[in-house]
């Protein structure tokens, strides 16, 4: 098992460095020149070979790459170049908000995604099957931007029940420590900011979520069916034992698999689909920022950005492939 | 009647009353100021994007001030000025007992380190000891772009409240540059402290004081109680700029009451924003122009004077600011705003008129077209406060040359590459749109950097005129504002008579606001200053 692990991980590193090379190679074939978007229409001749020079960007592609390498294989991400911090100081402050929304949205998908695949599954072809494989359809089609305003003219406009946008309200102080700001306010014992935060991230959690949970439902669903004709399930049936009994204990666990494959990839879909949901909702994570270094064009946030979601993703994975053999004692990892 | 008499009495009393108590501002309150985006840096020397620099606004104070709503100059932390006769050796006295948000004194080396700073050859002179001025980061944006370093030779501490500008060479927009956000005046022992880390820890003498940030989600700003100037605010106890990036999320913000002011809503919720008795729409020209503008380095835009006419009577400017600008802006007739001095009001624009532009096409030697073959018209891809929507109006554009005959197509690249390319003038461009945003309210702003060819290769509308070339160097050269005044109305007709560009729209800017903020003025250069400003 260790030695599984280990040799994932020093997998890890040549495709992280795949992943630094294409990167830095899409970002240079690209057109576009951070210094020239960062004066805009004032820039003259001297500033922009000024600050080009400054930023290193006069040099040639490789020395350019060499330079990044080497900075960061002192574990430096570098600096940024429109807000002059150090990458990693950045990723910091961005990232916990990114995971937190996505774990709650994670969490919720899973939930409602299962129950909803379960359901359909052991009642096929009745009417909450149709209802709720309509519904999911539905809900990998919805555009999540006109989805997200929906849910804030119903929920927060019309009802008042839940706040627009934000992490937390300008009333509402939380002295930070993790940054993932549910956890804060219980680490602090302060239960206004929880409610608040709880409050807050709800709407964004389930508008993020809606994808996830159509797919979850539908991979959930296609598995039980499978497993439900099995000769197995047919013996436990006529054990007499209950249907929840033979469901949960017998189907259940054997229908995981494709499931948990799909939930791990899943959470790729919600690191992308977090651009549009913290846009609409005004949430600091990591997805408006990179879409923004896009636009900007600010090479040191993509790469540095980038690489961070990368090696996000192959945990991930590593974590989804440990699961497997939790889930199913058949499987052994060596 | 007499009883009468008493009743309307004591009602016109209350009255009275209540304005005048509505109209005493009242002190305390959070103030939430709702943006598009988050600040870059709040470092002004080093930062070149209005939602840094309206946050400065109200850290860092200038030597000179801006009026409330025009840019006429103001004594600042400057009490008084002097310009020696020969136009070159400026004289500030600074106002004695200003406070640092850091309890430091404002005194004359502090403003010598702030400018001084920003110099490549850094000619400065302290007085006593002084402070030893780190190396610079990264150039100083504004004031490369400025030229500032061709201008200011050196800048000497005379004495504790008085502080000597040495120039190179005369030059009249000096002092409005010294009111803008890179001239802010720092804290030099905040600055020393950790200079990698000042534009995230900022210290200035502005009426609030810098307190804390969440990146992308909000800044927060207290009331400076030390703040110099005892006979106005700041009256808001505390000023919260958040960010909330998508345009119609931010007004649902201010309609439910969460924020108090919504930037750059967009134009259809301006519409229900009047509509709505909580809002007030605080309004301003702004200080800017979009233009269409030709490539002067080839032929026939070069030397084709008829035909630039003809391209200038054949555009409807008029529907381009009722349907793209959405009615928020006005149709130009001159290159600068009609709120800037030097404006010339006897210039009468050129009329969309077809038929006029089909004449001047014959004269051109193109009737109806023939002969010019399709042509490129440069859109920008983005939207930018002179313009909405680069391409759409390219595209009215263009729709507007086919009635005269004129075949132009609509080419558009992303931002940067659009700039860079269109700097260097390539065969491919015919006409280009962009624009402007004034810095300082000087015409030499707009008239200058924009259209002055003659004076390098890096304007970007390389048009090479000599007697307006000279008028230019004049203006700059001549320090009486009567004269300048004079100067530029002229230089203007030359523009008008020659058509170098063609001056489409200066936007308007509106902001609604909650009814119960007071005294917020918007300010033509974009400034968003909150020290006057209070809640009922």
């Amino acid at each position: 098992m260790l030695a599984y692990i280990l040799r994932r991980i020093m997998i890890m590193i040549p495709t992280l460095l795949g992943v630094t090379v294409i990167v830095f190679l899409m970002l240079h074939a690209t057109p576009g020149d951070p210094a020239e978007l960062l004066l805009g229409e004032r820039a003259t001749t001297e500033s922009l070979e000024q600050l080009r020079e400054h930023l290193g960007l006069n040099k040639p592609l490789h020395v350019q790459y060499g330079l990044f390498l080497s900075r960061l294989l002192k574990g430096d991400l570098g600096e940024t170049i429109w807000t002059r911090q150090k990458v990693w100081t950045e990723v910091k402050q961005r990232f916990p908000a990114t995971i937190e929304l996505s774990l709650v949205a994670l969490f919720i998908s899973c939930f409602a995604g299962m129950i909803l695949g379960i359901i359909s599954a052991t009642k096929q072809y009745s009417l909450f099957d149709y209802a709720s494989m309509i519904g999911a359809l539905a809900g990998v089609s919805m555009p999540i931007f006109w989805l997200g305003l929906v849910f804030m003219l119903i929920f927060s406009l019309n009802l008042g029940w839940l706040p627009l946008s934000g992490r937390l309200s300008i009333s509402v102080d939380l002295e930070v420590i993790t940054n993932f700001y549910i956890l804060d306010a219980i680490l602090t014992g302060n239960w206004p900011a929880f409610k608040d935060a709880v409050w807050h991230i709800i709407m964004p959690a389930v508008t993020l979520s809606t994808i996830p949970t159509a797919i979850v439902a539908r991979m959930t669903r296609s598995a039980m069916l499978d497993v439900l004709r099995q000769d197995y399930i047919k013996t436990a049936k006529a054990k007499g034992l209950s249907q929840l009994k033979v469901i949960f204990k017998h189907a259940l666990r054997n229908a995981m698999i494709p499931v948990v494959t799909t939930i791990g990839l899943q959470f790729g879909v919600l690191l992308g689909g977090a651009i549009l949901t913290e846009t609409i909702f005004a949430w600091p994570g990591v997805g408006k920022w990179m879409y923004d270094a896009v636009m900007q064009r600010d090479y040191m946030v993509i790469q540095g950005g980038t690489l961070f979601i990368a090696g996000l993703f192959v945990v991930i994975n590593l974590l989804v492939d440990l699961l497997y053999a939790v889930i199913n004692p058949r499987i052994s990892i060596q | 009647m007499k009883r009468m008499f008493w009743v309307v009495l004591c009602i016109l009393a209350l009255v009275l009353a209540g304005t005048a108590m509505a109209d005493t501002p009242k002190k305390g309150g959070t103030l939430v100021f709702g943006r598009g985006g988050d600040s870059v840096g709040l470092d002004p020397a080093y930062e070149t994007d209005g939602n840094s620099f309206q946050v400065c606004d109200n850290i860092f104070e200038a030597l000179v001030f801006y009026a409330d709503e025009s840019t006429a100059l103001e004594p600042g932390l400057a009490e008084s000025w002097d310009i020696s006769p020969d136009g070159k050796t400026y004289t500030f006295k600074l106002r004695k007992g200003v406070k640092f948000h850091d309890g430091t004194a404002m005194d004359a080396n502090a403003v010598v380190f702030s400018i001084g700073r920003m110099m490549k050859d850094r000619n400065v002179k302290f007085l006593g000891k002084g402070y030893e001025i780190p190396a610079q980061e990264r150039p100083p944006e504004y004031w490369v772009s400025m030229e500032m370093d061709d201008i200011v030779g050196s800048i000497e501490a005379v004495d504790e409240y008085t502080v000597v500008f040495k120039l190179k060479m005369v030059n009249a927009p000096f002092l409005a540059n010294m009111g803008m956000d890179f001239a802010d005046i720092i804290s030099p022992t905040a600055f020393l402290k950790n200079p990698k880390e000042f534009l995230r820890s900022p210290v200035g003498t502005g009426p609030f004081k810098f307190v804390s940030w969440v990146k992308d989600d909000r800044i927060i700003l207290e009331k400076f109680d030390a703040y110099w100037d005892k006979a106005a605010g700041p009256y808001l106890d505390k000023v919260i700029f958040r960010s909330i990036p998508e345009n119609s999320v931010r007004f649902l913000e201010l309609k439910t009451g969460n924020i108090h002011i919504c930037q750059f809503p967009n134009p259809q919720d301006i519409m229900l924003a009047k509509k709505d008795k909580n809002l007030i729409l605080p309004t301003q020209p702004g200080m800017n122009v979009g233009y269409l503008s030709f490539n002067h380095t080839k032929e026939p835009w070069k030397s084709n004077v008829n035909l630039r006419k003809a391209i200038g009577h054949a555009i409807n400017r008029k529907a381009i600011v009722d349907n793209l600008y959405q009615g928020m802006g006005q149709v130009a007739k001159n290159p600068i705003p009609p709120t800037m001095w030097g404006y010339n009001e006897s210039i009468p624009g050129y009329a969309y008129d077809p038929a006029k532009a089909k004449e001047y096409l014959k004269k051109a030697g193109f009737p109806n077209g023939e002969g010019l073959g399709e042509i490129n018209l440069w859109s920008m891809p983005v939207p930018r406060p002179y313009n909405p929507d680069g391409v759409k109006i390219g595209e009215a554009m263009a729709a507007d040359l086919a009635k005269v005959g004129i075949t132009a197509k609509v080419v558009t690249y992303e931002w940067g590459t659009y700039l860079k390319r269109q700097r260097e003038q390539p065969e491919d461009m015919d006409l280009f749109q962009l624009g402007w945003t004034g810095d300082n309210g000087d015409p030499d702003n707009f008239l200058a950097v924009l259209f002055d060819g003659k004076a390098s290769t890096a304007i970007r509308t390389q048009w090479i005129h000599d007697e307006y070339h000279d008028l230019m160097v004049k203006g700059r050269e001549t320090i009486d504002q009567a004269e300048r005044d004079k100067i530029y109305q002229k230089a203007l007709q030359i523009f008008f008579d020659e058509c170098p560009a063609i001056a489409v729209a200066h936007s308007t800017v509106i902001w609604p606001a909650l009814k119960n903020v007071n005294n917020f003025k918007l300010h033509p250069t974009g400034s968003v200053r909150l020290k006057n400003v209070w809640l009922k």
